[in-house]
């Protein structure tokens, strides 16, 4: 069978960083070719040399058995290449029609002629079965339908081949399955699919093929059908890995953290971003936040937290009323808060580690003495918290933690959050964009978190996650809870159907 | 090895890339030369680079002189630099500092002679915290850049005094305040004797104990940690409960002092300097920021560059001997601070020179797939894998940005350390 992508033996440096190593990478006509690896295993690299973004230091490109040169997305564009990105370029104020066909506009004269491009677009749609409204503003369309915006944009340029950058990440369970609909009429039709993930249910149900790369490196080319999960994620990751998350039920306690119809209002209209929500975190639980993204979950959390002012309602950590009290003091009364956005309010960059493993505590008398910081004091708990908690780094306490990756800053957080010995855990996305491993280990701390009696509100994106780690899950729509489940006896396609507005538990019938 | 965990130290290339600036700006400063007057260029260019050493003690006290007042704005500059503030209203500030110094010193007859002029200064420095207070507060509260009410502050501050001057200290032959009494001028302590000259006084160890003071709170105190924490990264610092509208208000409160205090020391230091009435802002607040950036923003870095700064000032006043005009060390400087904008790009050739060999030994040590709990480790940064592909890649440490070509040569360090 004839290939239509071939790279072979892909070699990329950056500095004096392989980040590709002899990849090579074959698609043939009309599959699905999944493309899996952890985050840094060169996934995306290895597609930007396909689009034009790198050129490869060693290897060579031939796509339909002729050699070629791509330098740049032009190129790849005039091959017929397309490429999803996984967090769309659309332009917001636009119809999807203006989307559709911005930079490749029918134009007579300067003036532009939208009525065949038009039908263009609507045959497109029919064929493939992707629904659209052409005159819909991408602002008020769903994220589904802007993936298929996306789609629709590759085809409306005649692309044979289409790449699909961790194209799930962003829907619910019932979009994703649209999706892979779509992707196996598309490939019914002749076109050739990349599909990069992470995912292993969803490389299972869509790919027919799968590379695997690992640190840079290929690790080899397998038929979907006849590998097993456990086999893909081994060469994933190298090693074994433990789907099942091992967990014991035991007896949940008193209410530790209370929330009482708390409101918060969105930052530049009159909408309540959270509304009237209550809810409460036991002992030895682990409540789950479910919902897509942007319905309100994490205004809540900054809301409990504090780093935004609420409109009206309680927060109430063993019954003490922390309302209105400052960050600090809420964080003396027990409470942690593992950040959406390590980033952003997780760590200073600049900081080094030590540096960071204090930015809540500096100020008491173990790290400070009259006003000067106790460099031996701060260094020690640094390493203290170093070895309790596995973090790795260039140059231990002294590293700038900007230079250490995402995995082991996440951990920072963690020991440091965990290590205030807190009566409530909120976590928020604790695993976003983390590989396997770091996803494990921070599931278990949780865990263990849970076993000591703590209670963990746990704020998720991630499906599995919401079912394997949880508890108890409460799912927020469009700033309200809508459902209070139990994940022993939900599927995941009902919990979608909370997720996405159209259920409603009986509790929280709206009014 | 060594060569590495040397070039480990960010003050080091940090250093040489200063360094790097400085030579790409005497180059640039030498062609201008050479433009304006080929013949005389190179004498000329000479004494550009023997500045101060010129005219024996009498030179070196000369660069001193002109030293402590830019040394002042730029450790104000680059203290609220530190703090993530731009305080372009260095010049306001000082001019203030200026004027409640002379005012002080003239009109404050009931201060005992001794302490008049320490009396002077703190009143100096008060007025510049003063004048740094506004932006701070307006910052705080309402989130008004400060880069423009301190423009304001500049201005509003420069008429002020003007108009003050004429209602209190003003010689109207003149058109400047009158001389400051003998007890307000700073006391020489031996140093025009040294130098043999009357410019120097007590000042440079008064800039001296400024520098180490800024230090200690930047360095050592949980103050200065929360100040950098809110400089660096608002939103964490309010995330960790650090209370960061006050810290920027005392922040710039800090950086108004140390202008204010500046000011003083160049009025009071008895050398015939007086304000004129003019409508012209302080230029010594603007230098501030070209030393802050030399130095980068570090205390003892802005101690050295404001030295050298006013090394170069000396020389620029010596070559309108070979008929040059001194505004070519300006230009000098301005390219200096221009060059020291691409001190990262700099920094990458250092490392790029000392570096070669490492990458096959990397490749080494990377090749065993460690059993270990978090195996990504090998990889440095990774934002967000959710940024889409752009970041992943920048993750991926493959961004054509030179930021991120830093982190790579950090990779390949953590590798050899491990």
């Amino acid at each position: 069978m004839e290939y239509v992508i071939e790279m072979n033996n892909i070699t990329k440096i950056f500095g004096n960083f392989k980040a590709l190593d002899d990849v090579t990478f074959n698609v043939k006509k009309g599959e699905v070719h999944a493309l899996l690896g952890e985050n840094g295993a060169g996934k995306s690299t290895l597609m930007s040399v396909l689009f034009g973004l790198y050129q490869a230091e060693k290897g060579g490109i031939k796509i339909n058995g002729n050699p070629v040169k791509i330098n740049n997305p032009n190129d790849a564009s005039t091959l017929k290449i397309g490429m999803v990105h996984q967090h769309f370029k659309l332009v917001h104020n636009f119809t999807v029609l203006e989307s559709i066909i911005l930079g490749r506009e029918t134009v007579n004269m300067g003036i532009l002629k939208k009525d065949d491009a038009r039908k263009k677009v609507i045959a497109l749609s029919e064929r493939y079965k992707l629904k659209i409204d052409p005159d819909a503003y991408i602002s008020d369309i769903t994220v589904g339908m802007q993936q298929r915006v996306e789609i629709l944009k590759m085809l409306y340029s005649d692309s044979e081949i289409l790449i699909f950058d961790e194209p799930t990440a962003v829907l619910t369970p019932q979009e994703i399955e649209e999706l892979m609909k779509i992707m196996k009429e598309l490939v019914s039709e002749g076109k050739s699919i990349v599909f990069i993930s992470h995912k292993l249910n969803e490389i299972k149900e869509a790919a027919d093929r799968c590379t695997v790369l690992r640190k840079g490196k290929y690790i080899g080319t397998v038929d979907v059908e006849t590998t097993t999960k456990e086999q893909m994620s081994e060469m994933m990751v190298g090693r074994k890995i433990n789907f099942n998350i091992e967990k014991e039920d035991i007896e949940t306690g008193n209410a530790i953290l209370e929330v009482k119809n708390l409101t918060v209002k969105a930052k530049n209209s009159k909408k309540n971003i959270v509304n009237d929500v209550s809810f409460s975190a036991k002992a030895g639980e682990i409540l789950c936040i479910a919902g897509i993204d942007g319905n309100g979950q994490s205004e809540l959390v900054y809301g409990i937290t504090g780093l935004i002012p609420i409109k009206e309602g309680q927060v109430l950590i063993k019954g003490k009323d922390i309302t209105k009290e400052p960050v600090r003091k809420k964080s003396l009364d027990g409470m942690s808060h593992i950040p959406e956005d390590r980033h952003r309010h997780g760590l200073v960059l600049d900081f080094d580690l030590k540096q960071n493993s204090v930015l809540q505590t500096y100020f008491q008398p173990r790290f400070q003495k009259n006003g000067f910081i106790k460099f031996n004091a701060v260094k020690e708990y640094a390493k203290k918290l170093i070895k309790q908690y596995d973090i790795r780094s260039p140059r231990d306490e002294d590293s700038i933690v900007r230079n250490m990756s995402g995995g082991n800053q996440q951990k920072l957080i963690i020991a440091r959050e965990l290590d205030k010995d807190p009566d409530i855990v909120i976590a928020v996305q604790p695993t976003r964009g983390l590989d396997i491993g770091a996803t494990e280990y921070i599931h278990k701390q949780l865990i263990a978190q849970r076993d000591h009696g703590k209670a963990v509100l746990l704020v998720s994106l991630e499906l599995d996650e919401v079912m394997d780690v949880s508890d108890r899950i409460l799912v927020i729509y469009e700033g309200e809870i809508v459902g209070d489940l139990d994940p022993k006896e939900i599927t995941v396609e009902e919990l979608g159907l909370y997720m996405a507005g159209s259920k409603r538990s009986d509790k929280y019938e709206k009014n | 090895m060594r060569r590495t965990r040397l070039l480990q130290y960010e003050e080091f290339t940090s250093f040489l890339s200063s360094l790097m600036a400085i030579l790409a700006g005497l180059l640039v400063g030498l062609v201008i030369l050479l433009i304006s007057n080929a013949e005389d260029a190179f004498p000329a260019f000479l004494t550009i680079l023997k500045g101060g050493f010129t005219d024996g003690t009498k030179g070196l006290a000369q660069v001193i002189y002109f030293a402590i007042p830019i040394i002042m704005t730029g450790l104000s500059v680059g203290f609220a630099f530190k703090t993530g503030l731009f305080n372009i209203g260095a010049s306001g500030q000082f001019t203030m500092g200026a004027f409640v110094a002379i005012y002080i010193g003239i009109k404050w007859t009931f201060v005992p002679e001794g302490i008049h002029w320490l009396v002077a200064l703190l009143g100096a420095m008060a007025a510049g915290a003063v004048w740094g207070s506004g932006p701070g507060i307006l910052k705080a509260f309402f989130n008004v850049n400060e880069v423009i009410t301190s423009i304001m502050m500049n201005y509003i501050g420069m008429y002020l005094v003007n108009m003050s001057i004429v209602k209190t200290v003003y010689d109207s032959l003149k058109n400047q305040t009158k001389p400051v009494l003998k007890s307000a001028v700073l006391p020489k302590a031996g140093m025009d004797k040294l130098f043999n000259t009357s410019n120097v006084s007590i000042g440079i160890f008064i800039v001296i104990l400024a520098v180490i003071v800024i230090y200690i709170i930047l360095q050592k105190t949980t103050f200065g940690y929360e100040l950098k924490a809110c400089g660096s990264n608002k939103e964490a610092s309010r995330y960790a409960g650090i209370n960061e509208k006050k810290s920027l208000i005392l922040s710039m409160v800090i950086a108004g002092a140390l202008s204010g205090l500046g000011g003083g020391l160049l009025y009071l230091s008895g050398s015939g300097k007086y304000i004129h009435v003019l409508d012209v802002l302080a230029p010594e607040g603007f230098s501030g920021i070209s030393v802050a950036l030399l130095g980068m923003s570090h205390p003892i870095g802005v101690f050295l560059a404001g030295l050298f700064i006013a090394h170069l000032e000396v020389g620029g006043f010596n070559i309108q001997l070979y008929n040059f005009v001194p505004e070519i060390i300006d230009m000098i400087i301005a390219v200096i601070i221009y060059c020291g904008a691409f001190a990262l790009l700099f920094k990458q050739i250092i490392k790029r020179l000392l570096f070669k060999p490492v990458e096959e030994k990397a490749q080494d040590v990377k090749e065993p797939v460690k059993s270990s709990v978090i195996s990504d480790d090998d990889y440095p940064v990774k934002p967000d894998v959710e940024e889409g592909i752009q970041t992943e890649m920048g993750a991926g440490n493959e961004s054509p940005v030179v930021d991120t070509k830093t982190e790579e040569n950090d990779t390949v360090q953590r590798e050899e350390d491990i």
